[in-house]
């Protein structure tokens, strides 16, 4: 029997270093795909022991999410607090215990936990606990504007919308502001009140970060993109003439222009996008077809999910849309040019996917990675992280980007956008109306730069949506774009 | 050295790892090392001296190593407790108590020769079937969580499938022994009994919904027949019957039907039916929330580990975040508190005590000794591996106890018997002629 029980000997201590293999496997190899579940409440929970780094705004220097220690069962523990509430919770996001994670609080956490194990980081952790003394998280600083913000939110104010300011020469987001907002304080223990929120819109989805996560119907700001295809195909120059009848035929159907009682005549390209005549661009679009604008548009980053830092699911691909989901024609006839080129056919954009594309435009068509965050610096004053601009890729050619500019100045100087002129800066702006059909439900848009002059870069890109509106894009949203761009460019000239 | 001054020597190591841990509890509760843990610590360390003088004069040539390790497992599962829940703590203790007084009586009684078990056979034979089933006489049982292990006898609760498992290894040593050279010949009105034996352990999944169990009984009838008659195709049988018996009642039956979709899918990207609450939910929130947050448990330990009392095992507001913590995933608090390495040191207790059992069973000279002693340590090891694998989702999770570790009476009780069978057992093999 010897022989077997020898087998059986082996088979058993197999069965036992089975465990110690699995035990290995789930504390090391998968370990950290489990810290990521949301679900994960253990992780979540022992996260509270750390003294969470803090997030700051960039200018002014405030507190947006600080710590409140509370002794719980012998262990200090440490909540959350956001000393300005609704002001900026789509991007900070707020970080509890019973509602998990949502914008940096996620996405920054094992910066914030001083997770980011690397072997000085590691040792001093390692040192702390020893000690005893709770662990000290990084602070964020954001790239955020604070009192821009909050100029935002106001004109906002009861409408839901969003205002994405950006500097386009380097990415940085200076304000990202989405209406109706939320109180992040009241999510671990009150959660109800949030879910009351009420809004000129259905549902109201305060939650939702509609600066970058939320789609809308871009109008006639996707005739950015059309004119800039346009140059780009080397088939139309800004001079090319057009006759607009006040319509345009599309598979036998008339298109109308916004206004058909008033047909333009003969107009030039400039003059098209300056003062927005649908006709013009619908046959730009049939004459183009589909896929080169929608090539073009991929130049300017629609398609992928723009690269901020905040989690992926809070930030949406822009481009036609199906049933749904993000589709791309396999062929020009499946979709219908005509209508695509002034921004209609379902094609769904974000506001901060237009703020990059009037960016772009500003600075001679360099198409700069948006930022969230400035640095990010360690307990003892060390900086562990510092984002640098970086170039996704030069959109159109420089040419292509400064004639659209020049278009885009004359709209502000006397086309659609005239209530967006700033004196002393030269803005350049377009105006969209996704009309809905129905009354009072129209998507109202504006995007624009400003520089100081024609001949500079672009200091400031801006995009501004709102939604269920009666009124136009340049009527509602563009004054609001006025009134944010000038928070920030007068700030400049009196720091 | 001889065995008994290194068993007293393990002893004392023990008692001090049982202090040192005991210590660092209270200091992370308290911040202060109290006089309670001392105190604990040295009755404990006490309980084992006494139990070592009871093997000095009944068993003196017993293995030296499997009280000492005993010792260190025990301590695992009262630190762990004390640590969860203090008072589970303290009747965890009493529970250790009887259990070392179960073992000296055991060793005392069957001191002069164990081997009149045998006669007794057929009589354990039943005794572990009736065991078996009698959680599902009406009345006598209790569902927990939906599988009926229970047995409530007056205050008391008892787990009787912990006592029959040694009632049944015992059966199967006597029976084997006696029938080993007809069985190996293959012919298949032996088999009858075995048979029967199949028919149980489908029985007992049926009355009671307890795969564990079931998987633990199997397991070791065709360990111990395949050592009596060295037929690996009978094992291949035996475990192609299991296999297509349990598939049978996997479609059959829903508890084990979810345990296993459980095991197969504890994460869902969608929200499914839940059966708890009738709505559409993740079922990482709602089947398989246990199985899900003891994996973070574990995660949560990494390498090193919290340290011990510094785990997280409930939420800011005290609520707890793992069900059944201190019975079935005492193992997922041991790996987040001590990180890898204590888990693997814990394991690494169970691989020594397995090896002894087996030598024993090896240096054994009659069929009935070393069936008893390989049965016996194999059992040990099957138990470990089915509810440590379940909480590692190598197998399916199912309820059933740590040996020494998890907080139950009737484990402890029933293990401390397992461990005075060794010792007797190679008490016996190592005595000079």
């Amino acid at each position: 029997m010897n022989r077997q029980i020898v087998r059986l000997t082996y088979v058993a201590l197999g069965l036992v270093g089975v465990l110690v293999v699995m035990t290995t496997y789930w504390q090391t190899w998968a370990a950290a795909g489990l810290a990521d579940r949301q679900d994960n409440a253990i992780k979540r929970v022992a996260e509270f022991s750390v003294d969470r780094g803090l997030i700051f705004s960039w200018k002014p220097r405030k507190r947006l999410a600080r710590n409140i220690e509370r002794d719980v069962e012998q262990r200090t523990l440490f909540f959350r607090r956001y000393p300005y509430g609704p002001l900026a919770p789509h991007l900070v996001g707020y970080s509890t215990v019973g509602r998990s994670r949502t914008g940096l609080e996620r996405s920054l956490n094992d910066y914030l936990t001083s997770s980011n194990a690397n072997l000085s980081t590691l040792v001093d952790k390692a040192l702390d606990e020893l000690r005893g003394k709770p662990v000290e998280g990084n602070d964020v600083v954001t790239t955020l504007d604070l009192d821009a913000q909050e100029v935002a939110l106001e004109q906002l104010g009861t409408r839901c919308g969003a205002v994405v300011v950006l500097d386009p020469r380097t990415g940085k987001v200076r304000v990202m502001a989405s209406t109706p907002t939320f109180d992040p304080n009241l999510v671990e223990n009150d959660f109800a009140q949030i879910e009351r929120i009420e809004a000129d819109c259905r549902p109201a989805a305060p939650l939702l970060n509609r600066a970058s996560a939320g789609l809308y119907v871009p109008g006639s700001t996707f005739k950015v993109i059309t004119a800039a295809a346009a140059l780009e195909s080397k088939k139309f120059t800004p001079e090319s003439s057009f006759v607009d009848p006040g319509y345009c035929t599309v598979y036998g159907k008339r298109v109308n222009n916004f206004d058909t009682s008033s047909p333009f005549g003969t107009v030039d390209l400039v003059t098209a996008l300056a003062y927005s005549v649908n006709s013009v661009f619908c046959n730009i679009g049939k004459a183009l077809g589909a896929k080169r604008i929608l090539d073009t548009s991929k130049r300017f980053g629609f398609y992928e999910p723009q690269p901020l830092e905040t989690p992926a699911d809070e930030r949406a691909p822009s481009g036609l849309y199906r049933n749904g989901r993000l589709y791309y024609p396999k062929l020009d006839s499946d979709v219908d040019a005509g209508r695509m080129a002034f921004g209609q056919e379902r094609m769904l954009v974000t506001p901060l996917q237009m703020a990059m594309v009037a960016g772009a435009i500003g600075v001679g068509g360099r198409l700069m990675e948006p930022r969230a965050v400035d640095k990010i610096v360690g307990p003892g004053g060390k900086i562990l992280l510092r984002q640098r601009p970086a170039l996704i890729r030069q959109a159109v050619s420089r040419e292509t980007a400064d004639a659209v500019a020049a278009m885009m100045r004359l709209g502000v100087e006397r086309g659609t956008g005239t209530a967006a002129q700033l004196p002393g800066y030269s803005v350049g702006g377009k105006t969209g109306t996704g009309e809905t059909g129905v009354p009072g439900a129209n998507t109202t848009w504006f995007i624009a730069f400003a520089s100081r002059d024609e001949a500079r870069p672009a200091e400031l890109a801006i995009a501004v949506v709102l939604q269920n509106q009666s009124g136009t894009g340049g009527a509602t949203a563009a004054p609001i774009a006025r009134a944010v761009m000038q928070a920030i460019l007068s700030e400049r000239e009196n720091p | 050295m001889t065995a008994r001054n290194r068993e007293l020597g393990g002893v004392l190591v023990a008692g001090l790892i049982a202090g040192t841990a005991l210590a660092s509890v209270t200091i992370a509760r308290e911040s202060e090392i109290s006089a309670s843990a001392a105190s604990y610590a040295a009755v404990f360390l006490g309980l084992y001296l006494a139990a070592h003088i009871v093997v000095r004069h009944t068993a003196p040539y017993a293995d030296g190593a499997l009280l000492p390790l005993t010792a260190v497992l025990t301590a695992f599962g009262l630190v762990l407790n004390y640590r969860l829940e203090p008072d589970d703590g303290g009747r965890q203790a009493l529970w250790v108590l009887i259990g070392l007084g179960v073992f000296a009586a055991t060793l005392i009684a069957l001191r002069h020769d164990y081997r009149v078990l045998e006669s007794y056979r057929y009589l354990f034979g039943v005794a572990a079937v009736l065991l078996l089933l009698l959680p599902s006489v009406p009345g006598l049982g209790e569902r927990v969580n939906g599988v009926k292990l229970w047995v409530d006898v007056g205050p008391l609760q008892f787990q009787p499938g912990e006592l029959a498992k040694i009632f049944l290894i015992l059966f199967l040593a006597g029976y084997l022994r006696e029938k080993r050279e007809v069985l190996a010949q293959g012919r298949l009105k032996d088999f009858g009994p075995l048979l029967a034996i199949w028919g149980a352990a489908m029985l007992v999944i049926v009355q009671t919904n307890d795969l564990g169990s079931a998987l633990l009984n199997f397991g070791i009838f065709l360990a111990m027949l395949y050592v009596a008659t060295g037929r690996a195709l009978f094992v291949a049988a035996g475990l192609a019957l299991f296999v297509g018996g349990a598939a049978l009642l996997y479609n059959a039956l829903d508890r084990v039907h979810e345990r296993v979709t459980i095991w197969l899918q504890p994460w869902t990207e969608e929200r499914v039916l839940c059966a708890l609450n009738g709505k559409l939910e993740f079922r990482q929130d709602c089947a398989s929330y246990q199985l899900v947050k003891s994996l973070y448990s574990i995660a949560n330990g990494g390498f090193g580990g919290t340290g011990l009392g510094e785990g997280t095992f409930t939420s800011t507001d005290g609520a707890e975040l793992i069900p059944a913590l201190r019975t079935d995933f005492i193992y997922s608090a041991i790996a987040q508190e001590l990180g890898l390495i204590g888990a693997a040191a814990l394991l690494l207790c169970y691989m020594v005590f397995v090896a002894r059992g087996m030598r024993i069973a090896l240096r054994a000279d009659d069929g009935f000794s070393k069936l008893l002693a390989a049965g016996l340590t194999f059992g040990f090891a099957l138990q470990t591996f089915v509810i440590v694998g379940g909480v590692l989702r190598i197998v399916p999770l199912t309820g059933i106890t740590l040996p020494f570790v998890s907080y139950g009476g009737t484990s402890i009780v029933a293990n401390f018997l397992l461990l005075a069978g060794l010792l007797l057992l190679s008490n016996r093999a190592n005595s000079p002629p």
